[in-house]
């Protein structure tokens, strides 16, 4: 047995010097004879091959069972709905007992009316409560569609051409609500990839249709063009692809949030340099800037065609609701089928429709408002001229006086219950309505809070000085303390 | 679920080949014209991308006259439409002075509300001069007159919930309320034909949002157990909350929501609910109080109930009904509360009258008898349309029945053929629906009368044989449910 094993052995050891010095074993690589490299290679071949028909390792798989799943559902406990109610929460707001005009009455006494953007006096029109009569006898008061659908009411035509033809641009589109107007008017034309540079001021209209859009958006600091400059600068240089890209730039004519004015010669500019397209937002601007009353365009004397697009509330000056977007054709026409808040709602009712209608010819008719509005501003501002603890942020022209605190206390919600104190005092005290603003949770605008004075047309001189007088003592008794 | 019969499916898609081939064909010579037409906009990246408005330019164009049809009367049951036409093939419509007097089947007038009505228009017309029609200030500065705090306390009481906040529009409501409710690490179960303001508002909340098939509980548990099981994705951490939201009726098919069994769900893993009543608050129940009405749900058990005033009660705004404190919270942080302009008093005004008159506090019976009247219109219109074959979606009581059409082609003809007969239809396509299921959608009103519906069903039947779109036989059989494709 052994001597066998000895002999296979013997055998094979004969065998391999054998086959390490076969002929073709002797291979030359580079001028060095390789010995015996196919059995090496042979086994290696062996050896991957091997593993390759391995199992490759994964950790074993073991989803949930039913019960374990019961159990994670049993444990799991859910926020509440809505955080905790405080204190700061409970706001009752002034309710008003007729008509928002200059004069309004509330718990039954007559105050002199700041909180209502009534910037041309139209409310209680004798005009504008006609036409609507008549619309509403004829067309009942909802239209019950939306647009697409037998919710087209020939006054939203008539209204939505003679918007265009006052502003001067080739046409326009009728939203049914002021603040849905810019959340669909942006996400029709920003799509992701796109670039939006905005400012960091703008309201909550805005903001939220810039969420909706998942374009890339870059802030740039409030009412700052310089800033503005050199984020444009920034993006064109920085990125190769930028000239692919849809580039916007978003503001505000007359921001809701501060008063300011926006400096469109500058824009312009600085549009035209960058090749960007301009949103404008004339939402306080329209019917109040400009000699008759046609927006910021006018104001600067800017043709209306350089602006790509223009939205505006219609709750404003025109004392109506909605609000529309205006530019060229096919801007237009592609937010009848792309813009959200177009499709997918009901539209305006017709008689808000015609009060429309009504507004931008009173408007055109009496240029004579304009100017009164601008006279009441004026007599605002030196009424407020030197009022204790607080200063005027707005811009001269603004029919939005915005007053904020000389010196702020550091927080948003400390200001605006400071001034919101003032405002009750005013109210409560001489009869005069302002209101201190408010931001929701969800508003990212980090402006600084501020008591707002919208300014009517329709206001007396007697009634601006008492706001003034009124705000003038409220702010010595309150803010004492603080300066 | 709709099935499609395979031979449809086959034709609908070769329909929108041809087109899409056409349009692509005609795509390529006008690159040609605009290149050699050099635009001065140079250096700007084009407003509208080359595919985004491939559809409106080459699908929707061509039967444009179908949609947006203006009319020149109030959106009662019967309307003026105004004639157009077009001198550069459909590519813009001219209006005419002359306008034809049509069967409304398209407005969502369930309770015809929508024209002059005795009790409603002098009480609005009274307040129009009181409050004039804007109050150009939001709620919670100038813009809360004596009406709003009437209507929100009447919608209260109406829908069954403690409290409520009133909007200016319907849209804004959805899309402006869900993100105070929930945002990040939060997560909203949304049925897949939802309305697009509640996909904008979901989506605008920052929340993560999972979609389960329509109207189908079991599969909304399986979505559920999933979700709270696994958690927030990445982190695994579990979700904050859970939103689920539905619809009352579904206004592209006309189905009820399955709530009961949806509310035991959401019940039972401790989702919230969130119930958009657009379509069915006023159009059903007995006493027009919606879904939770006809299907006996306790109010109680929906969290947030949100509903419209634009359909039922023929004015306009949103309302969002839920417990005192959710409201006082939404009073407090809802942008559109703080930021936009309150509802117009007029409109509030017409809405609290509406209330009153369904509710029988004007001192008649005309609420209930609207009522009844929608409901028999609404069943007596349904069977009839099945009756002839046609294949009418949604569920019996509701206002709304589509009928199918499938082929692109039979859009516009349906459409233009009902019109030339005097009867105003809607024809819903691609962004309303999935592209292969086009549909006609009629709504019925209250004010239709037994004649009017006659005569619509007599339009629509020839007009459907003219089109071919009685798909089944005019006495339906079950058989006809096999061989078809399933599709969603």
């Amino acid at each position: 047995m052994a001597s066998i094993v000895m002999d296979v052995m013997k055998t094979a050891l004969d065998w391999v010097p054998g086959a390490l010095n076969a002929p073709f074993a002797r291979a030359v690589l580079f001028g060095v004879p390789i010995g015996g490299h196919y059995v090496v290679e042979a086994l290696l071949v062996v050896v991957i091959l091997f593993l390759l028909l391995q199992k490759s390792y994964k950790p074993p798989k073991k989803p949930l069972t039913e019960r374990e799943v019961d159990e994670l559902c049993e444990d799991w406990v859910p926020e509440s709905l809505i955080p905790p109610i405080t204190e700061e929460m409970n706001y009752e707001p002034p309710i008003l007992e007729s008509a928002a005009g200059p004069h309004t009455v509330i718990k039954g006494k007559e105050v002199v009316n700041f909180a209502s953007a009534n910037y041309l006096g139209l409310i209680g029109h004798e005009k504008l409560i006609e036409s609507c009569t008549d619309a509403l006898d004829k067309y009942g008061v909802g239209s019950c569609g939306p647009r697409g659908f037998y919710g087209t009411i020939d006054v939203h035509l008539d209204c939505e051409s003679k918007i265009a033809k006052f502003l001067g641009t080739p046409d326009s589109i009728l939203y049914s609500y002021g603040i849905s107007t810019m959340f669909s008017a942006i996400p029709a034309f920003c799509k992701k990839g796109d670039i939006i540079v905005v400012d960091d001021g703008v309201h909550w209209g805005i903001q939220n249709g810039l969420h909706l859009s998942r374009s890339t958006i870059v802030y740039f600091k409030h009412n700052d063009m310089q800033s503005l400059e050199s984020t444009l600068e920034k993006i064109t240089r920085e990125n190769k692809r930028a000239s692919k890209m849809r580039r916007y730039i978003v503001v505000e004519a007359l921001y809701q949030n501060s008063g300011k004015l926006a400096p469109l010669d500058v824009i312009i500019r600085l549009k035209e340099k960058y090749r960007f397209r301009v949103l404008l937002d004339e939402s306080n601007s329209f019917g109040v800037l400009g000699e008759s009353g046609r927006g910021l365009t006018e104001h600067f004397g800017v043709p209306v065609g350089k602006i790509d697009i223009i939205t505006a509330a219609m709750g404003n000056a025109l004392a109506t609701c909605g609000g529309f977007c205006t530019g060229s054709v096919r801007v237009v026409d592609h937010q009848r089928l792309s813009s959200s808040g177009y499709v997918f709602s009901a539209s305006l009712p017709p008689y808000l429709a015609t009060a429309a209608n009504t507004a931008i010819d009173l408007l055109e008719e009496n240029p004579v408002l304009i100017t009164k509005l601008r006279k009441n501003v004026a007599l605002l501002w030196r009424g407020l001229a030197e009022i204790p603890g607080l200063s005027i942020a707005s811009d001269p022209l603004s029919p939005l006086v915005y007053l904020k605190l000389k010196n702020s206390t550091g927080s948003f919600k400390k200001d605006s219950q400071l001034l919101q104190d003032i405002a009750d005092h005013a109210l409560n005290k001489d009869s005069v309505l302002v209101v201190a603003s408010k931001r929701s949770t969800l508003d990212k605008c980090g402006l600084a809070a501020g008591i707002r004075l919208f300014v009517s047309a329709a206001h007396s001189e007697s009634d601006l000085l008492k706001a003034a007088e009124s705000l003038k003592r409220a702010s010595e008794l309150l803010l004492a303390g603080y300066n | 679920m709709i099935t499609i019969p395979y031979t449809t499916a086959l034709t609908t898609l070769f329909s929108y080949g041809l087109l899409f081939a056409f349009g692509q064909l005609r795509d390529l010579f006008r690159k040609f014209v605009e290149w050699w037409s050099s635009s001065n906009l140079h250096g700007y990246a084009p407003i509208c991308l080359g595919l985004e408005d491939f559809y409106v330019r080459r699908l929707y164009l061509r039967i444009q006259d179908c949609f947006g049809r203006p009319i020149a009367s109030a959106p009662d049951a019967w309307i003026d439409v105004v004639e157009r036409y077009s001198n550069d093939y459909n590519k813009t419509l001219k209006r005419t002075t002359n306008t034809s007097k049509c069967l409304n089947l398209g407005s969502y007038n369930y309770l015809g509300f929508a024209a002059a009505d005795e009790y409603c228009t002098p009480r609005v017309i009274e307040s129009l001069k009181r409050f004039s029609p804007s109050t150009c200030s939001t709620r919670v500065d100038g813009g809360t007159t004596i009406l709003h705090t009437q209507l929100e306390e009447c919608v209260a009481r109406f829908v069954g919930k403690p409290a409520a906040i009133v909007t200016g529009m319907g849209y804004v409501t959805n899309s402006a309320i869900l993100p105070v409710l929930i945002g990040k690490g939060g997560l909203i179960i949304s049925d897949s034909l939802n309305h697009n303001s509640i996909v904008n508002g979901a989506r605008g909340s920052g929340a993560t949002v999972r979609v389960f098939q329509h109207n189908t509980p079991s599969h909304l548990e399986e979505v559920l157990r999933e979700q709270i099981a696994e958690g927030q994705p990445r982190t695994r951490r579990p979700w904050k909350k859970i939103i689920v939201v539905v619809e009352g009726i579904y206004s592209m098919e006309g189905e009820l929501c399955k709530l009961p069994e949806i509310i035991t769900v959401c019940k039972k893993y401790k989702a919230y609910t969130y119930l958009d009543e657009a379509h069915s608050i006023g159009a059903v129940g007995k006493t027009g109080r919606g879904v939770c009405e006809l299907l006996g749900v306790d109010t109680a058990d929906v969290d947030i109930m949100m509903g419209t005033f634009t359909k039922s009660f023929g004015s306009c705004g949103g309302y969002i009904a839920a417990s005192k404190e959710v409201i006082e919270y939404l009073k407090y942080t809802c942008p559109a509360h703080l930021y936009a302009t309150s509802i117009s008093p007029p409109a509030a005004q017409q809405i609290l009258s509406s209330i009153q008159v369904i509710l029988g506090e004007d001192g008649s019976s005309r609420g209930a008898q609207k009522l009844a009247r929608i409901r028999e219109n609404s069943n007596f219109f349904r069977s009839e349309l099945q009756k002839m074959g046609f294949e009418v979606l949604g569920d019996n009581d509701s206002p709304v029945m589509p009928i199918m059409l499938y082929n692109p082609a039979k859009i516009p003809a349906f459409s233009r053929e009902c019109l030339k007969r005097n009867v105003a239809v809607v024809t819903v396509a691609f962004p309303a629906t999935p592209l292969l299921l086009a549909r006609a959608r009629i709504c019925i009103s209250a004010s239709h009368t037994r004649e009017d519906l006659i005569k619509g069903l007599e339009v629509i039947s020839q007009v459907g044989d003219l089109v071919g779109i009685k798909y089944f036989p005019a006495e339906p059989k079950k058989q006809q449910e096999e061989g078809r494709v399933k599709l969603e």
